[in-house]
């Protein structure tokens, strides 16, 4: 088994299944001969040809159209939006049209696409190289949104993306990208959609996080049980549709509930689970659901001690999880 | 129909009648902004900044549009790779690093963009964001309201030709082009959009072809030629007040380092191709035009030369001395002050923050 970090491994898998999937084609800006900003498709170019691995022109509106169009007669197209910030020049496309194809046609027409996009701040990337997408994207059924922490489940997130019969918003931290390594099976396997994971098991409190987050959780989980504070972290990997079972399954056992994100705090993942939690596991629950989302500013800052207090990070998060442990 | 040629566009020779200050004016601001923009990638490699994105080799044609604008009374929406158009508009070297360095004085964005996302209101430069195209279709609102108004002035934007390739910027052009306004709009044609080489982003010899389709001319001039692209942009200039409305730009020109500090070119471009662009370095050109003229002395540019390295070098001074915003300040602005909005963002916390230090003195309190 090899250990790599998040970015070989989407690399890798894309070219393993564009081997097994002469159906699968790559489309976005600059992801030819360049293998992309974030060299995620190195490689492929030089595979698998400019038939297979197309430079898009300069317009995500078009990239995710014409990603349409080719799923509408049987190609899997995997479409590369360049930073996920870029997306909303096809906001329309995304919403109006992958969203809805199926339930419009009552299944006639599907658009299983499986769209890729960088995201995440901390990066030094500023207002616009550095937004969180994933709340926005949610809201929208008949769209699933994926967001891997790890190697192993980028992999087997991506196997299940483009197996599914239905469109997959493939979120990829980019701070997690070169930084977290892990070991990464060489067999075929996949991760289900809608399967959240404990990353930690603690019976004192609930984590629920994803992407880069789970790894600042994960440090300030460590910390805790030098404290004695047992934290449980899950990940949870799928964030429409949410792992429900997982999340109230956890907090059965633990009581108390923490939820983590670096999208902005308001209207986001963290009022979900939290909604969730107030209907379903009221009687469980020993202490308020708390949230630590950041701020509600409108893209992460670029200079550092603006982007460091925009970002949550692991002290504040033990922190939080510390006055929730003590309550 | 196609794009026309500089000399089929031009009512004038406008350069000819630039008198000599205004021509070694312009020629200083271009070796400011060559020896600005070199001293940022110096300090990139240094380590000493983040991030930067260049605009050598494009100076000429960029150089035009600060010259033939009327700082404080046209409108601009730069390119980020526009440092001599904004440096001749009115931004400073301090304000360049200002914004590099993420200093709570940085007049684009108070830290809170990369840096050149250019901005100065009080000189009608207008706040670029990141996403490419969307300034067109707003500059074609801006040279509305000119119209409207009944104003002598003219709306401008520019972008490369990548951006071309996005929506926006067709549904600006056809906008400009229907109720024939006041609007131009310069493509810095370099060729490359980061990778992806011309003929993967249209179909056509470049964008100035598509401008009869908006209802307004096209032309395609040198952009590393100073005295072509200067007579280009003041005929567009002087046809937008002449009330004849808008005028797509296209300066064929050349990209002479990697997209940005983040790239690498070696990857997708040709180092012969490269070699041969150098050769057509708008800065040499433009030094051997004023030498041959008889306007500028090698003495004169040494001087020169000592001069705006004595600049940069005080900018960067105070800018590295000056104090970084602080972590607070990221809740402000995004609303108008004390507004609901603003209190609103104000009042966000992190958790454990806003708690007390512990619940048990929160219930000594008497909850
Ligand atoms: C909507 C959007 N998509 C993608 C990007 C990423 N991006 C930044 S610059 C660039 C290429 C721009 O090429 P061009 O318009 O030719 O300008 P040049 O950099 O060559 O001056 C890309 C793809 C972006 N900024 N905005
Ligand atoms: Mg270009």
């Amino acid at each position: 088994m090899a250990v790599k970090n998040i970015l070989e491994t989407i690399r890798d898998t894309m070219a393993e299944e564009m081997r097994r999937d002469p159906q699968i084609v790559v489309t976005g800006e600059d992801v030819g001969p360049r293998g992309g900003v974030f060299r995620a498709t190195q490689g492929l170019y030089a595979e698998f040809g400019p038939d297979r691995v197309i430079d898009s022109p300069l317009s995500e509106s078009s990239i995710i159209a014409v990603g349409i169009g080719m799923a509408l007669h049987g190609l899997r197209p995997i479409c590369e939006i360049q930073f996920a910030d870029f997306i909303y020049p096809a906001m329309n496309q995304i919403v109006s049209e992958v969203a809805l194809m199926r339930y419009r046609s009552q299944g006639a027409w599907t658009c299983p696409l499986v769209i890729r996009a960088p995201y995440g701040g901390g990066i030094g990337g500023g207002l616009y190289h550095s937004q969180s997408i994933e709340a926005t994207f949610a809201h929208f059924p008949g769209l699933y949104v994926v967001a891997p922490a790890t190697p192993y489940d980028a992999k087997g997130l991506l196997r299940a993306a483009l197996q599914s019969a239905d469109p997959v918003l493939f979120l990829e931290n980019k701070k997690t990208y070169r930084l977290v390594k892990g070991e990464v099976p060489d067999t075929p396997y996949v991760v289900p959609i809608g399967r959240a994971d404990i990353k930690r098991p603690g019976r004192d409190l609930s984590v629920f996080c994803y992407g880069m987050m789970l790894h600042e959780c994960l440090k300030a989980a460590e910390q805790l049980a030098a404290e004695h504070i047992e934290v449980e972290v899950v990940d949870l990997r799928t964030i429409a549709p949410l792992d429900k079972a997982t999340i109230l399954d956890s907090v059965a056992r633990t009581s108390k509930a923490l939820i983590v994100h670096e999208d902005n705090q308001s209207f986001g993942v963290g009022a979900e689970v939290a909604a969730l939690l107030a209907a379903e596991a009221f009687d469980d629950l020993d202490a308020p659901v708390l949230r630590y989302g950041a701020p509600d500013v409108p893209g992460v800052p670029f200079s550092l001690p603006l982007q460091s207090f925009f970002m949550p990070d692991a002290a504040r998060i033990a922190q939080s999880m510390r006055w929730l442990a003590q309550y | 129909m196609t794009a026309l040629t500089l000399n089929e566009f031009i009512t004038r020779d406008y350069a000819a009648e630039l008198p000599p200050d205004e021509l070694l004016r312009a020629h200083r601001l271009m070796l400011l902004a060559r020896k600005l923009d070199e001293r940022c990638w110096i300090l990139h490699r240094q380590g000493k900044i983040a991030f930067h994105i260049s605009g050598i080799g494009q100076e000429a044609c960029q150089l035009a549009v600060g010259m033939a604008l009327r700082p404080g009374r046209d409108y601009y929406f730069p390119h980020y790779r526009d440092l001599v158009t904004v440096l001749a508009l009115g931004m400073t070297p301090l304000d360049i690093f200002l914004s590099t360095y993420g200093k709570a004085d940085d007049p684009s964005s108070h830290g809170r963009q990369m840096p050149n996302h250019y901005n100065l209101a009080a000189q009608r430069i207008v706040s670029i964001s990141s996403p490419t195209a969307t300034q067109v279709p707003q500059c074609a609102g801006v040279a509305f309201a000119i119209k409207l108004r009944g104003e002598q002035k003219v709306a401008m934007c520019a972008l490369g030709e990548g951006a071309t390739s996005q929506g926006d910027w067709h549904e600006g052009l056809n906008w400009a082009g229907i109720h024939r306004l006041p609007f131009i709009c310069l493509v810095e044609n370099n060729h490359y959009a980061i990778s992806v080489p011309l003929d993967k982003q249209m179909a056509v010899a470049g964008p100035a072809e598509r401008a009869y389709g908006y209802g307004m001319p096209g032309v395609v001039y040198d952009g590393n030629d100073f005295f072509a692209s200067y007579n280009a942009t003041r005929e567009a200039v002087e046809r937008a007040r002449r009330g004849d409305g808008p005028t797509l730009l296209e300066a064929r020109t050349t990209r002479l380092t990697a997209h940005s500090s983040d790239d690498d070119d070696r990857t997708y471009r040709d180092r012969a191709e490269l070699e041969a662009q150098k050769q057509r370095d708008p800065l040499p050109l433009f030094t051997q035009a004023l030498v041959s003229r008889g306007l500028l002395s090698q003495a004169a540019l040494h001087a020169t030369e000592a001069e705006v390295l004595a600049e940069i070098d005080e900018a960067q001074t105070a800018a590295l001395a000056a104090a970084y915003p602080q972590p607070e300040e990221t809740l402000l602005g995004v609303f108008v002050a004390d507004s609901v909005g603003d209190r609103a963002v104000r009042a966000w916390c992190w958790p454990g923050g806003r708690l007390p230090q512990s619940p048990a003195e929160e219930h000594a309190d008497g909850r």
